[in-house]
């Protein structure tokens, strides 16, 4: 059954390269999301060691962390593929064959990620989503989407590589100790008090700023503002979203091996430090920033900050990093496909010519609008939840300086944020702004309008299946003490 | 077999330092080439009693590494018209001195990383560790794209060349993925600097530089 | 180790007949590569011959210190030839520390040919000046590196000990850090001595000149003493090279001499070798060639000290 979970997408991928009509290609999107969400779903309700969570002699498994993972992202990625069909209607001058192909082929990889129970598999897997999606980015194939993409590989390549000679370095960890030579997580969670701590933090070292380029923190987001800036809203959103899950996952992953290792204390710190230099990052490039989908991509960077920051402090704050996890992807989605709709109407996406989106674009705009105030961290949407209770556990830790610089960055990038955001909604659209095809219709607006609501679902009410769901996955890399 | 890889990776070593200081793209081409058919080469004297597996692996990483990868980036070098030199932007004496600063902190580092009994005195992980600092350098400090990938590739040689103390132990997955990865990864990057060269008529990423804050 | 005072005459002996002839191997060596007979063997010393035969100018521009050049350049090389050990075990002239004293002999004959140029007043001297001083100064770290390998594994620091005959065990154990220093000496004897690939000795344009055009003023006996000193200087070289790949020599002065005649024109031979396949740097390139020379020489000792 777990195979499935992998072929499927990989069989639509195939399916929606092969099929010839340009017009038909994009409906295959939404349906196929929504069988694999269905599938996947059938599957979450299962126990840990159900036979058919598991798969290829332990190399897969889906335990807690993982279902977490494996749900929201085919969540986002059920409700993203809604508004392809709108978003290509309004591009058909290219050829979507790639685009619609590549969309499975990611949600396949990124499917196997975070079911691999094993490094190396794991590691095959992130590289794939890197390489897979590489040409969505360039779709409009412009020269500045070509100098993003170019960026996105390169830089991301690197990344994977200092990844895989971290694996490498805690395979000879094992070796060495005469423990078996096995990459399988919980080999490695239950044999590494007997690893050389000289290796394990070297591997951990390694594997985190191998995956953390992956996932866009400081000082290795620089691809970040170029590849969100250039690719489509849909890929942006994805990128974001599910990409940058996964990628934690992976990081939350190596993270356990070295937290069931001696002392753990130097990566936690380590932590605090990248996710509060993330944001003040963040918050230093989005003030002034005039384009709109790069302001989103450095709030990315500010909210992967935050997401390793709470793993960093541990705790409940653990359990607030994860929640976060799954209110920042579905907000960034809403953002992203938001502000497409708003290049699309205008046919620019620079604070010059963008102004007054809330006559022109009343939904997007709005839409927009609340995105914003979601992601700044506003009751009573999600993301206020996950960061109070971030804040909240980092001064029960007695972490003050952490907290203290955690609610100072959040209040920066509100400001920084807000001015951008505000004068593209607020006021009226300037006259020279051309008269695009763009319409606001149930196929561009509908699906922002689903996540938003999601959003503010989970502002207010945590369903218990999520809550028990999101606690087990927490537990999972509990600080010793 | 273990007195001869001592030598072997001195070569690598060597191969490091060439693709620092020629100016010539074509040699540094020759020099990543010759470092890959070294690290399959190498496979065989690190685990000498190597099955059939191990040597089908050898010989594949041979072909690709030392011929299939230089053929396609010479190649993408010809339709894009690109220059021969190398034009770094620090020059190459620099480059020498930097990639020789990083060879001596690797060694200095592999010393505090216990080594298995049979590896002890091997110079595999500071070569590695060399070798990974050489991509690294010609990856930053070039300007051209095709440079950057052979940085890339001389980054992805240095981790192969850990990788090589866990040829037997490490299942065979796991390299073919990786090593399949490999060939995609510059495969699409082939392409790109065709595109590149395309929309600029030049593949210094100089012109790269629109985007930005 | 039979008798020394026989030895050291035949020592002085070869030193002073033999060098002349390297010059004609390599030029053999070179002819044959390109398919022509070539000059004779001996024609180095046909040229010494007629060159004492002639008479000398001086520029009236110069000083005492241009005829002193030719003059410095012959004696520094001798004396250094002297210090170094050929096929037998002891040099004429051996103690503690005289490695140091051989690389700057040979450094004392480089400064007096460069003033000798720059008391010319031509720019074109001044310009071969210059660059036959950067380079050389590139490469001395390369000689020294490579010294101190030896130094560190005879553990004492006369280069007849050094290069001595307990040199071929070591080849064995320490036989990469031994071939590096080899490499990197060779491109050491390369450059000291302006041949390819770092200068060509058949130029004719001043311009790409390096040695060449230092001595480009200097006629009659005065350039023939340069053209002795400069294939002194190569000997000293080559039977520096010639020591390190075969210590063994020092064990039986019977067969060592023959031996060490041979490899002398062994070396010649891969010089004219070397020659005929390269072609010659472009000027920016020499100093990353040097400085790649030095390196590996200190990662011959890196790999010792290990």
């Amino acid at each position: 059954m777990v195979y499935l979970l992998v072929l499927f997408p990989l069989l639509m991928a195939v399916l929606t390269y092969a099929l010839p009509s340009e017009r038909l290609r994009p409906w295959l999107l939404p349906a196929g999301a929504l069988v694999h969400l269905i599938l996947v779903g059938s599957i979450l309700n299962q126990a840990e060691n159900a036979p058919s969570v598991s798969g290829l002699g332990g190399w897969l498994l889906l335990d807690p962390l993982g279902k977490l993972v494996l749900g929201f992202l085919c969540l986002l990625f059920a409700l993203c593929s809604l508004s392809v069909p709108g978003y290509l209607a309004q591009h058909k001058e290219r050829s979507n064959r790639v685009f619609c192909a590549n969309l499975f082929l990611i949600q396949a990889m990124m499917t196997l990620v975070t079911m691999s129970y094993h490094l190396g598999l794991m590691w095959v897997a992130m590289e794939a989503t890197t390489l897979a999606s590489a040409p969505l980015i360039y779709f409009n194939q412009s020269a500045r989407s070509l100098e993003a993409t170019w960026k996105y590989l390169l830089i991301g390549s690197v990344g994977i590589a200092l990844a895989l000679l971290g694996s490498f370095f805690l395979a000879y960890a094992m070796l060495k100790a005469g423990r078996g030579s096995t990459l399988r997580f919980d080999e490695l969670i239950r044999e590494a008090p007997y690893l050389s701590s000289a290796w394990l933090k070297s591997a951990f070292i390694l594997l985190f700023i191998g995956y953390g380029t992956k996932i866009g923190l400081a000082p290795m987001h620089t691809w970040k503002p170029d590849a969100y800036g250039e690719a489509p809203g849909v890929v942006g959103a994805i990128l974001a979203g599910s990409v940058t899950s996964c990628a934690f996952l992976a990081i939350l992953r190596v993270y356990q091996i070295c937290n069931a290792g001696t002392d753990a204390s130097f990566a936690r710190e380590f932590m605090v430090f990248i996710g509060l230099f993330s944001m003040a990052i963040a918050a230093v490039f989005m003030a002034q920033q005039r384009d709109i989908k790069r302001l989103l991509a450095y709030s990315s960077v500010e909210h992967m900050g935050i997401l390793i920051l709470g793993v960093g402090i541990g705790g409940l704050a653990a359990y607030g990093s994860l929640l976060h996890m799954i209110n920042n992807g579905l907000t960034k989605g809403a953002l992203f496909l938001s502000a497409e709709n708003i290049q699309n109407s205008y046919g620019s996406k620079l604070t010059g010519q963008v102004r007054g989106a809330l006559r022109r674009v009343p939904i997007s705009g709005v839409l927009f609008l609340a995105g914003f105030l979601a992601i700044t961290g506003s009751p009573p949407f999600g993301p206020f939840i996950s960061e109070f209770t971030i804040a909240k556990a980092a001064a029960n830790e007695g972490q003050f300086w952490a907290c203290g610089l955690f609610l100072l960055a959040l209040a920066a990038v509100f400001v920084g944020m807000g001015a951008t955001v505000l004068s593209v909604v607020q006021g009226e659209p300037p006259a020279e702004t051309p008269a695009t095809p763009y319409r606001e219709r149930v196929g561009t607006c509908g699906p922002i309008l689903l996540v938003m609501s999601l959003v503010l679902l989970l502002g207010l009410f945590i369903p218990s299946p999520l809550e028990s769901l999101l606690r087990e996955a927490a537990a999972s890399f509990e600080v010793k003490r | 077999m273990g007195q001869l890889l001592d030598p072997l990776l001195i070569i690598g070593l060597a191969l490091n330092f060439v693709a620092l200081g020629v100016s010539r793209i074509r040699g540094v081409i020759n020099a990543v080439a010759a470092q890959g058919m070294l690290l399959g080469i190498l496979a065989l004297f690190v685990h000498p009693g190597v099955r059939l597996r191990g040597i089908l692996l050898v010989g594949v990483m041979i072909l690709i590494k030392g011929f299939v990868i230089p053929k396609l980036l010479i190649h993408a070098m010809r339709e894009a018209d690109v220059q021969h030199e190398v034009n770094p932007a620090i020059s190459p004496i620099t480059s020498l001195l930097l990639g020789a600063m990083g060879t001596g902190l690797a060694l200095v580092y592999s010393y505090t990383l216990p080594l298995a009994e049979e590896h002890q005195h091997l110079l595999l992980v500071p070569a590695s560790l060399a070798t990974c600092w050489t991509g690294f350098l010609v990856l930053t400090t070039r300007k051209k794209a095709i440079m950057q990938v052979l940085g890339y590739l001389i980054l992805e040689n240095g981790v192969f060349l850990f990788g090589l103390l866990l040829l037997e132990a490490m299942p065979f997955l796991v390299e073919v993925g990786a090593l399949l990865d490999l060939f995609t990864g510059v495969f699409i990057m082939a392409i790109i600097v065709h595109h590149i060269s395309r929309e600029f008529a030049s593949t210094s990423t100089e012109h790269l530089s629109e985007l930005r804050d | 180790m039979g008798r020394p005072m026989v030895w050291n005459t035949f020592h002085l002996v070869v030193t002073f007949v033999l060098p002349p002839l390297l010059l004609g191997v390599i030029n053999r060596t070179k002819a044959v590569f390109a398919g022509r007979v070539g000059p004779p063997l001996l024609q180095p010393y046909y040229d010494l011959i007629k060159l004492f035969q002639k008479g000398s100018i001086f520029s009236t521009t110069t000083s005492w210190v241009f005829w002193a050049g030719p003059i410095a350049g012959l004696v520094t090389a001798s004396i250094a030839a002297l210090m170094v050990p050929m096929g037998h075990a002891l040099a004429p002239i051996s103690f503690d520390g005289d490695l140091i004293v051989v690389v700057y002999l040979l450094g004392l004959g480089r400064f007096f040919t460069a003033a000798a140029a720059l008391d010319t007043g031509s720019p074109f001297e001044g310009m071969g000046a210059v660059r036959e001083l950067s380079f050389s100064c590139l490469a001395e770290p390369a000689i020294f590196l490579g010294m101190l390998v030896l130094a560190k594994l005879s553990g004492s620091t006369q280069l007849s000990t050094m290069l001595g005959a307990s040199l071929g065990g070591h080849w064995g154990t320490a036989g990469t850090s031994l071939a590096m220093v080899l490499l990197s000496w060779f491109l050491v004897l390369l450059v000291e001595n302006s041949r390819i690939p770092f200068d060509d000795p058949n130029t004719h344009l001043e311009l790409t000149m390096i040695h060449e055009v230092m001595v480009l003023d200097h006629s009659g006996p005065a350039f023939g003493l340069i053209l002795y000193g400069a294939s002194l200087k190569l000997f000293v070289f080559a039977s520096l090279l010639v020591r390190l790949v075969c210590p063994w020599v020092a064990l039986n002065s019977w067969l060592g001499w023959p031996a060490f005649l041979v490899g002398s024109v062994a070396v010649a031979v891969v010089i004219g070798v070397v020659e005929s396949v390269m072609a010659r740097l472009r000027m920016p390139q020499v100093p990353v060639l040097l400085v790649a020379a030095s390196l590996l020489s200190g990662f011959g000792l890196i790999l010792l000290v290990r």
